[in-house]
């Protein structure tokens, strides 16, 4: 006899992850925390680190939590899979309350221990046993869980070579680059065949040009596995290049978070300035500088060149940060348009009925609409 | 003065022998549940880790002639006489214990926490913590603090001699020193000085050959032992730019 327990909506599906990428906002949420508080108490000070996040990560996306040193980003990753123990509020991920896991004291529970064996985690510094070569690297999270050595060796393999380390699976860390090492930890993490990936400012210790590669094949590894993966860290350009949601935290909380469409979309959303930064003055007085912000429909058709034929007008670029995310084109441009702002209310309409959003420097008052800071 | 040197090395290496392996097999347990117990750890309990810690310190601040004959009643229910080469392993066992037990918890401390967390964060409990980071990562600080442990302990057995368990030092001051035998004496001491230094050399190589396990480059084992580098266990960076940068 069972009962059902209805705050359980979405059951962890036995069956295979969903290749395809589906993103709606309804999609099933995988990491679910609410109300998390974490307050640190040493030597009668308290310190809190987290102040009620409420962080929704949905199946088979790249969640980016992004936020300066300081801001509860490493409080946070650690609390999803209960490293660190939550002061209140609880977090879900895959359908499995963990804090009702957690157990008494500060010992972790058998439940809970299982539950982490299925949540992958990728470090800043890589966290390898020196000891152990990369293959015994990537047995370890098997090892613990008990799988015979022979089936140990063929996932550690398979792994190393999903990550392009199939060479070095006799070499110890100390033999590999900073971007090798990285590529461990990320073989390591899916070991135990996770259905999410948590990173923690994985990264952060790279060079540029390895940041990319490691990025790339965490979003490879999204995509050919299902794979929910949440990060944190600190460089926005992380964000711009894998996330397909992001929230900031500020002073332990989540000031602005949604899909980076919803970001754009939202008037005065400081992730979306400064994902798609614009700059650039007025070349002379008797200009209207406008910022064009393209997220959703519009941004598949050549608007700017529709209404420069349209209304024959001269549309100089300012500043433009464009990408393309899903197959779509967002971001925002900057544009001057010859005239004041009265004479340029029909163009302005236009765009407006394209469903773009419009800032026009200098008029915000008059023309933000709605949820101006 | 053959035999009586060869029956002498054959007791310190006896006494010292079991002593270090008893020693070792109660430091090591005691060594890591003070890092363990301690603030941050992962069996905190502050209680435990005060007293454990007392005790450590009351132990390592008794001379051994002390302790010697302080354990004289324990070290009779245990091998049932208080003279001879038994007898002198109980007192020697139990003051090393509680130095060994320092030494380890020194060693273990040095162990990255991120590896700790590692493992946590795989589902792993505070056993396999212990048994698969701990211990392994620590592993070429252990075999140092085992060898200054021996040679301490070599020490040490000199003055079991007052307990009739003979061996080297004792040999040195009965014969050489209170017979006003100077060359025997002198002798001993050579022997002594023999053997520590190649329980030390022993140890050093032990170490060095595990840690460059860890530490990459397959460098010529004699080069190295020419040009020895004092580092600690398990604080190599390679030369790539991941060090530093923290978040």
């Amino acid at each position: 006899m069972y009962v059902t327990d209805p705050s359980r909506a979405h059951p962890p599906s036995a069956s295979g992850h969903t290749h395809a990428r589906a993103l709606d906002s309804d999609g099933t949420p995988v990491i679910t925390t609410s109300g998390l508080t974490k307050v640190y108490r040493s030597r009668g000070r308290e310190v809190t680190a987290l102040d009620g996040v409420d962080l929704h990560v949905r199946e088979g996306e790249v969640y980016g939590v992004i936020g300066q040193s300081g801001a509860g980003k490493s409080s946070l990753i650690r609390c999803v899979n209960l490293l660190e123990r939550p002061t209140t509020g609880t977090v879900t991920v895959a359908g499995q309350d963990l804090t009702a896991l957690a157990g008494r004291g500060s010992r972790a529970s058998r439940e809970l221990r299982r539950a982490r064996s299925r949540i992958g985690m990728v470090f800043q510094h890589f966290n390898l046993l020196s000891t152990r070569t990369v293959q015994d690297n990537v047995e370890l999270p098997l090892e613990i869980l008990g799988t015979p050595g022979r089936e140990r060796s063929r996932k550690a393999l398979e792994l190393l070579d999903l990550v392009g380390l199939s060479g070095q699976a006799k070499a110890y860390p100390a033999q590999l680059s900073g971007g090798q090492k990285q590529r461990v930890g990320i073989a390591r993490a899916l070991a135990g065949d996770p259905k999410v990936l948590l990173s923690d400012e994985a990264t952060s210790a790279l060079d540029p040009e390895t940041t990319r590669s490691v990025l790339q094949l965490l979003r490879d590894l999204n995509r050919q596995l299902g794979l929910t993966v949440l990060l944190i860290t600190h460089e926005m350009d992380v964000v711009k290049s894998i996330c397909d949601s992001a929230a900031l935290m500020e002073n332990g909380r989540i000031v602005e978070s949604g899909t980076v469409s919803e970001l754009l979309a939202t008037p005065g959303s400081e992730l979306a300035a400064a994902l798609f930064p614009v700059s650039g003055d007025a070349s002379g007085d008797d200009r209207t500088v406008i910022d064009v912000t393209f997220h959703g429909d519009a941004a598949a058709r050549p608007v700017i060149s529709q209404l420069s034929r349209t209304y024959n007008i001269d549309i100089s670029i300012l500043g433009a940060a464009m990408d393309t995310v899903a197959g779509r084109q967002v971001g925002r441009m900057r544009i001057e348009l010859p005239g004041g702002y009265e004479e340029n209310v029909v163009p302005i309409g236009f765009l407006r009925e394209q469903g773009l959003r419009l800032d026009v420097l200098g008029q915000e008052p008059l023309l933000l609409t709605g949820g101006a800071k | 003065m053959r035999p009586l040197l060869e029956q002498a090395c054959w007791d310190t290496f006896y006494m010292v022998g079991w002593s270090t392996l008893i020693a070792v097999a109660g430091g090591l347990p005691l060594g890591i549940l003070l890092v363990l117990t301690d603030r941050g750890g992962l069996l905190r309990n502050v209680v435990a880790n005060k007293v454990i810690g007392q005790v450590v310190n009351v132990a390592r601040s008794m001379p051994f002639i002390i302790l010697m004959v302080a354990l004289m009643g324990f070290t009779r229910t245990i091998t049932g006489t208080t003279i001879g080469r038994e007898a002198a392993i109980v007192p020697l066992a139990i003051g090393a214990i509680p130095f060994f037990a320092r030494l380890v918890e020194t060693a273990v401390r040095e162990v990255d926490h991120g590896l700790v967390e590692a493992v946590q964060a795989m589902g792993g409990n505070t056993w396999t913590v212990v048994r698969r980071v701990l211990v392994p990562e620590s592993l070429p600080s252990l075999i140092s603090s085992a060898t200054t442990t021996v040679v301490a302990l070599i020490g040490y057995s000199a003055m079991a001699g007052t307990v009739g368990a003979g061996g080297l030092g004792d040999i040195a001051i009965r014969y050489g020193y209170q017979r006003f035998e100077t060359g025997l004496m002198w002798i001993t001491v050579a022997v002594l000085a023999v053997v520590i230094s190649v329980i030390q050399f022993a140890g050093d190589h032990a170490a060095r050959t595990l840690h460059r396990r860890g530490g990459g480059s397959g460098a010529v084992l004699g080069l190295r032992l020419l040009k020895p580098r004092p580092k600690p266990a398990g604080t190599d960076e390679p030369a790539t730019a991941d060090v530093g940068k923290a978040a």
